[in-house]
């Protein structure tokens, strides 16, 4: 493996039925590389459930996947209304979202405690009305 | 059980993945919300659900399911079985309801142990 691999995704909102696909490449990409299944799953998991949430709550934005021999990091930054309370976000069953994203199977308010259960290390840096930056790290 | 075992007893229909009915599976989900399947990780799956999007299957593909039983007669429309196909994912489709489709399979030996 090289030392270090980059990827850059950007999100678009307008379509939900697309929702996920920059986590299926990372996912695949990751498995040719040869990273161990259970690495790859908690990373798809994380960053899908990461790429769910910007589509619902910040119309869209950017991922950055940084693979190093030991580590992945997984940045995802939004321009969307940030979040009001992080630690009533982190708790189970919370969750901002409108009921027609119920419908199609997402806003059970498991997304943020997912990504936090999937990831070595977490970090949220946010501001109402300017953003939000998820920050996650798989250890190899 | 196998996949094919799944499918007796639900007397569900194959849409697709027939090359692979005879995939072990060991545990089984129930559920509409995609984080719930997403919360707790379990090997060799099957995930029963009402949700019939392309988020079903993109959940299935994240979790490594063998198996989508789609309930109450949710048939899978051309982009899901496209994917699914790309990922090598069997989407079969049952009348039962979600409870009984859970506890047929239940009482046929299929627990919903999960990892993690």
């Amino acid at each position: 493996m090289n030392d270090q691999i980059q990827l850059t995704y950007h999100v678009s909102a307008a379509d939900f039925t697309r929702a996920g696909e920059a986590s299926s490449d990372v996912k695949s990409k990751l498995k040719q590389m040869g990273v161990s299944p259970e690495a790859v799953r908690k990373v798809a998991i994380a960053m899908y459930e990461g790429e769910i949430n910007m589509v619902i709550h910040a119309e869209g934005g950017t991922i950055k996947v940084t693979i190093t021999p030991t580590e992945i990091e997984i940045v995802l930054a939004d321009k969307g209304p940030g979040i009001a309370d992080i630690e009533q976000a982190m708790q189970a069953g919370f969750s901002t979202a409108p009921d027609n994203v119920r419908s199609l199977g997402f806003g059970a308010g498991m997304g943020l405690p997912n990504m936090k259960k999937y990831s070595d290390e977490m970090d949220i840096k946010t501001e109402l009305r300017v953003g939000t930056t998820v920050t996650m790290k798989v250890n190899i | 059980m196998t996949v094919n075992d799944v499918k007796e007893i639900l007397g569900a229909q194959i849409v697709c993945g027939d090359e692979y009915l005879e995939k072990e599976v060991h545990t089984a989900c129930g559920a509409d919300m995609m984080s719930d399947v997403l919360a707790f990780v379990k090997d060799q799956s099957v995930l029963l659900t009402g949700l019939c999007n392309l988020q079903a299957i993109r959940t299935a593909e994240m979790m490594d399911i063998v198996c989508i039983v789609f309930i109450r007669g949710k048939k899978p429309d051309e982009s899901m079985i496209a994917l699914a196909k790309e990922r090598g994912i069997v989407l079969l489709t049952t009348g039962h309801r979600m409870f009984s489709a859970c506890g047929t399979l239940y009482e046929k030996g299929l627990r919903g142990g999960a990892s993690y």
